[in-house]
């Protein structure tokens, strides 16, 4: 049997997640990946796909009922029985650890399912550091706004020149063992509080 | 100074985990040594999951939960026992608008009362049936919980057969009224704030109660991995006796406000306080202008509401065989008397001198009336704690008890 004739269906409310799992799955090979985000009338769904695995997130609400659904195996007319290999248990840690979890076909041979579960739980740990990084771009530009202001409010309060103004708070954080931002951050609240230094 | 104990455990934002979260949060975890670290989960199974991999010791579960674990019923289990019931009551069974207005033309009546309500509920869908509509859908929160089977017990005892005549199916108990409103599923169980949110969307009625179904019966447990609890025999201990003190406390009604505003915080349940006075007062609004003030509707620590009664496993034992999720075998039943341990409880609490049962399992539904029972320690008082159908459970006479039910459900 070819290895790209496994169907796999990708369960998971957050789109740009679930694309990147999907942009995984097809380079590795695998065409038949259908993805699904919201879980109305998926009985109906599962049945027509007839999926070999099913890769859901663990923030899903909606596990139960999927696993429900799967026990009573008329909703999907076979046995189906989850979670790669029980035994398997650096998988499984694995998959929790990065927030995915793996439903299998009864009888599909663990190592035609675990380089899918690898590859969702590689991507899942990706996605999570692409948000992280996303987070923290954020907050520097935030930073970097505050730093502006700061230096703003010296100069014209001590008539310093730009440059000198970032000096004097680079010391000052230097001196204090803080981050920048956060020093420019207390001179913003103490202006605000000392008065109409600023044209707010 | 540092905490002696490390514990982490997983909660699902239900109102029956107030126990615990209370336990964490006003200090009784910290008085008993214990650094308690909860983690708010959106699924049983991500509960499940979690204690079997070691990410939590121990967790806020369905009363059984786990027993299905041990039972290897769960896709990924590790050996789960339960020293201690977070509270008895505390469900509802809430119908859509129509189904109300079918069984009210059937007799129902807006009073909770279980075996009217059923009947009433029987002769519905009797009709719909002889005309050919399809069979009405309920929801409950899982299959191995005491929503699924209180639901099905109540239905077989009012001669509706709960899987020919309905379809069950799941429901996440922050869906449910949702579900119920968009006419996905016609009605529910499950425990509250979810049944006084659909009365209050003006798109449910409240017809009968766990707490009239069967008083002062076993809701939410802690189950706890059986390795750590084997290996740290101490913090469990120190745990246990947090959770008393804590119990005790949310018992107490002049701290209702204070639990009401802890368990709306963002990290707990996110609802307002408000919502929560329903499960804490037991006075119930049931759709319409009906209300209802119901006895022992939630029961965090009195009628020894914390005690691991076998009797409590035995019985989702019966149910579990009685709907086919499991065989009646010695060794299953091994399992199950197994699962609840008492003893772990007894030990724990002992030196507090506190009412402490004699005994490790009860006649269930046998009290008609509050009884006060042999008791170490200070006075204990049970019951009443009868099933609307006046049957009684002898968990010494479980074969009989299966048997019972068994012919009973093949006469439908």
């Amino acid at each position: 049997m070819v290895r790209s004739s496994l169907a796999v269906l990708v369960i998971d409310e957050n789109r740009i997640r679930a694309s990147i799992i999907e942009a995984g799955l097809r380079e590795a090979g695998h065409e038949r990946v259908t993805i699904i985000h919201d879980v109305t009338g998926i009985a109906r769904r599962i049945a027509e796909i007839e999926p070999d695995v099913i890769v859901i997130d663990l923030e899903n609400p909606n596990r139960d009922m999927l696993e429900n659904m799967f026990q009573l195996s008329r909703a999907v007319k076979r046995p189906i029985a989850m979670f790669v290999d029980r035994s398997d248990q650096a998988s499984i840690e694995a998959a929790v650890d990065a927030g995915v979890s793996a439903y299998v076909v009864d009888g599909l041979r663990q190592e035609r399912v675990k380089p899918i579960l690898d590859m969702a739980v590689s991507r899942f740990n990706a996605f999570s550091r692409m948000a992280r990084e996303l987070e923290e771009a954020r907050s520097e530009l935030e930073g970097r706004k505050v730093i502006d202001r700061a230096k703003g409010i010296l100069m014209k309060s001590r008539g310093l020149s730009e440059e000198a103004a970032y000096t004097l708070l680079r010391k000052t954080a230097m001196n204090q063992n803080r981050k920048i931002s956060e020093i420019a951050q207390s001179l913003v609240t103490a202006a605000g509080l000392l008065g109409p230094a600023e044209d707010e | 100074m540092g905490a002696e104990h490390q514990i982490t455990a997983g909660f699902m934002p239900l109102f029956d985990s107030a126990v615990l979260v209370a336990a964490s949060q006003l200090g009784f975890a910290a008085r008993e040594g214990i650094n308690l670290t909860l983690h708010r989960e959106t699924s049983w199974a991500n509960i499940r999951d979690r204690i079997a991999i070691g990410h939590f010791h121990l967790a806020h579960m369905l009363g059984p939960m786990p027993l299905a674990c041990n039972l290897g019923l769960t896709p990924l289990a590790s050996e789960t026992i339960v020293p201690f019931s977070l509270g008895l009551g505390g469900n509802c069974v809430t119908i859509s608008n129509a189904v109300w207005a079918g069984m009210a033309a059937h007799g129902a009546e807006p009073d909770l009362d279980p075996a009217l309500a059923g009947a009433a509920l029987g002769g519905f869908i009797r009709e719909r049936a002889a005309a050919g509509r399809e069979p009405l859908r309920f929801a409950v929160v899982h299959p191995h919980s005491g929503h699924n089977y209180e639901l099905r017990y109540w239905l077989a005892a009012c001669g509706v057969d709960p899987d020919r005549e309905i379809e069950i199916v799941i429901v996440p108990p922050p869906f449910m009224a949702d579900a119920l409103a968009t006419g996905r599923i016609d009605g529910y169980c499950v425990g509250e704030p979810w049944n006084s949110a659909a009365v209050a969307a003006g798109t449910g009625h409240i017809v009968t109660v766990k707490a009239q179904i069967w008083r002062n019966s076993p809701e939410k447990v802690i189950g706890v991995r059986k390795s750590w609890a084997d290996e740290n025999p101490e913090a469990l201990a120190a745990l246990l006796r947090a959770l008393h003190h804590s119990a005790r406390w949310c018992q107490d009604p002049g701290n209702h406000t204070e639990l009401a505003a802890l368990m709306a915080q963002p990290a707990f349940l996110g609802l307002p306080p408000a919502v929560q006075m329903p499960i804490l007062t037991g006075h119930l609004r049931l759709g319409g202008e009906a209300e209802r003030d119901v006895d022992d509707f939630f029961l965090p620590f009195d009628k020894a509401a914390n005690f691991p009664w076998k009797s409590h496993a035995l019985w989702f034992y019966t149910q579990m065989v009685r709907w086919g999720h499991v065989a009646h075998t010695p060794e299953n039943l091994a399992i199950a008397r197994d699962c609840y341990r008492p003893d772990l409880y007894r030990a724990a609490l002992k030196p507090l001198g506190v009412a402490l049962p004699g005994a490790n399992a009860k006649v269930e539904g046998a009290l008609k009336v509050a009884t006060a029972v042999g008791a170490t320690g200070a006075g204990l008082v049970l019951g009443p704690d009868g099933f609307f159908d006046g049957q009684i459970f002898d968990p010494d006479e479980i074969d009989a008890y299966i048997a019972g039910q068994k012919s009973a459900r093949e006469e439908v």
